[in-house]
């Protein structure tokens, strides 16, 4: 693996394509916050008029099945093929990522091949055998939070409310936390490298927010792949968020912004279930909000918070940051289905369930 | 059974990339979570692999330490010597559910209980996760708006523009068969497949001495996966 050691990593900007773009999804992204990816697709169309194509043929890359050992290299590397096989077949150059596990997963295959033409040819071979597929390589690999970041002062020529606080005037103050695979692997792959990440807050910045610097900012959230996948050790994936939320907790945030789908739903999940263990809420009303890059930007752009973004699927409320910002929406339509109907509810949400 | 071990881990390109000269400075060890949290420091993999004592890396094996890891890959960005200690754990499991060694460790024999989940999801569904897999009852931590979600699953990804089980593009889009059949193939020809049932074959193996059997003495798996649950 090539490593370069930048002088200035803080000042480090990668190659972020500007259109054409075909778009690779995240499972753990579909199952838990699928609004985020249907408003991403949404901003490049219809605000940044982009052309992205979402392909129904592609699944799964296996990344979370590598990373927990059960799929081997070998066959990851074919999965990570077949997907630029999809994206060759429609004739485009660029992918976009959308999750952070994938992102890793597909710059170690392609690094790998790169330094070991081998198993490039491996991979040709046993693709061609499974499926009787060819591929090229993508010119240019984006997780969808650099796309956002690139074109993050066009969002702000467009957005309909900016992070700031509508009474006090303030800046909301907002931590990030990168997923560590976005970076952590890959220096040079990320904006501002590992160290140094500048592909959230300068979303945050662009929009009006307060960008908050915290001790444990670059702590893993602690999935650990088996860690979470196996019950008995949920323990380890628990621990290492608490070290987070503790570490922020001084800093009294407005949110949390994330750029990987499972960071966002641990940071979510987690602060509820150490309520439920521990009676304690880390900040905000009844929790933390926790965000992902394109949740913050569908929201400053004007989205509806619950059609059109899917805010309701977080445990923690986002009502509070809402209202902080001064977001119209309608509370009602918060539970309801495709048609505007009341579905019910679920017994609480946040931390704690409210005391009447 | 664990002969040739160091020719067996060299045959992965992976340790090409992961050790390159360690110089025992335990950085990896201060940034990683796992050593916060668990009795596991990657500074000694490094170190026993870079070794290349055959009985240290047999014991390494078929032992809990390598299980430990988070893969969060904190050490590679850490290391002056640029080594990925995460990336010599992912060859050494390897080699450990190759050789059969991971039953002999509670950590190891929690593979099982991936490829039942994990392995399944991807081959039946082409996603590692569907939300149909997600019980509230085995998942308490996902709290009660993943209860909501779970119970009206059907029209709450449809009010968010999810396209559940459908055909077309979308989130949660169903995977035809013939990709599914694709998928299938490429587990088949790159060895994934083999992988799964040598996980299988050992985990039966470890059931039966275990005496979680039927009353035909076969292993019974739904025991072992209850064992291995309050293991
Ligand atoms: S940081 Fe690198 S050189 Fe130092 S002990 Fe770890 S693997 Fe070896
Ligand atoms: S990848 Fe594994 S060894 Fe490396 S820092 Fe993360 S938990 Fe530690």
């Amino acid at each position: 693996m090539e490593t370069k050691t930048k002088i200035r990593w803080s000042e480090y900007n990668k190659e972020i394509a500007d259109n054409k773009f075909f778009y690779l999804r995240s499972c753990i992204r579909q199952n838990f916050n699928p609004g985020a990816e249907k408003v991403f697709l949404s901003i490049l169309q219809n605000k940044l008029r982009k052309e992205v194509y979402d392909d129904p043929h592609h699944t799964t890359c296996s990344g979370i099945g590598y990373h927990s050992d059960i799929v081997p290299f070998e066959t990851f590397q074919s999965m990570v093929a077949r997907q630029f096989s999809l994206m060759t077949e429609r004739g485009y150059k660029n992918c976009a990522v959308s999750c952070i596990t994938s992102f890793g997963g597909y710059n170690e295959v392609l690094s790998t091949w790169k330094e070991f033409p081998e198993e490039l040819e491996k991979t040709r071979e046993n693709l061609l055998k499974a499926t009787g597929r060819t591929f090229e390589i993508p010119e240019n690999l984006s997780h969808a939070c650099d796309i956002i970041y690139h074109f993050r002062k066009e969002i702000a020529t467009q957005a309909r409310y900016r992070l700031i606080n509508k009474e006090t005037g303030e800046p909301l103050k907002i931590v990030d936390h990168i997923g560590c695979h976005y970076a952590k692997i890959f220096p040079e792959k990320g904006v501002g490298g590992s160290e140094y990440s500048r592909v959230l807050t300068g979303m945050i910045e662009a929009w009006g927010g307060e960008a908050v610097d915290y001790p444990e900012r670059r702590h893993c959230c602690g999935f650990g792949f088996r860690h979470y996948l196996v019950k008995n050790n949920r323990s380890y994936s628990i621990s290492n968020s608490r070290k987070k939320f503790e570490s922020m907790k001084p800093y009294q945030p407005d949110m949390i912004l994330t750029n990987c789908p499972g960071c966002n739903m641990f940071l979510d999940r987690w602060q509820y279930a150490l309520a439920q263990i521990e009676g304690k809420v880390y900040g905000g009303e009844n929790g933390i909000p926790v965000l992902s890059h394109e949740e913050l930007a569908g929201l400053v752009l004007g989205y509806d918070p619950w059609k059109d973004i899917g805010l309701q699927m977080h445990q923690i409320d986002v009502e509070p940051l809402l209202n902080k910002i001064g977001v119209e929406y309608d509370p009602k339509q918060k539970f309801t289905g495709v048609r505007g109907q009341y579905i019910n509810e679920p017994e609480f949400t946040g931390c704690l369930a409210k005391q009447d | 059974m664990y002969s040739d071990l160091n020719q067996r881990l060299k045959a992965d390109v992976r340790l090409e990339e992961g050790l390159q000269a360690c110089m025992n400075c335990g950085i990896c060890t201060a940034i990683c979570p796992a050593a916060e949290f668990y009795e596991y420091d990657p500074r000694s993999i490094a170190i026993t692999v870079q070794s290349g004592n055959e009985e240290k890396i047999a014991a390494l094996l078929q032992s809990d330490t390598i299980w430990y890891c988070g893969q969060c890959m904190s050490c590679k960005t850490r290391c002056p010597r640029n080594n990925c200690p995460g990336l010599i754990i992912s060859v050494l499991r390897k080699l450990s559910q190759e050789t059969g060694a991971f039953i002999k460790s509670r950590m190891g024999r929690q593979q099982y209980l991936i490829v039942k989940t994990i392995g399944a999801n991807l081959l039946q569904f082409g996603y590692c996760v569907h939300p149909t897999s997600l019980v509230p009852a085995t998942h308490p931590e996902q709290g009660p708006v993943w209860r909501w979600i779970y119970e009206n699953m059907q029209e709450v990804y449809a009010s968010v523009g999810a396209n559940l089980d459908g055909d077309g593009p979308g989130a949660l889009r169903k995977i035809s068969d013939k990709d599914l059949d694709e998928l299938h193939q490429i587990f088949e020809v790159s060895g994934g497949l083999k992988l799964y049932q040598t996980i299988e074959y050992f985990s039966q193996r470890k059931a039966i001495e275990l005496g979680l059997t039927d009353p035909n003495g076969e292993a019974d798996m739904e025991k072992y996966t209850q064992y291995l649950l309050n293991e």
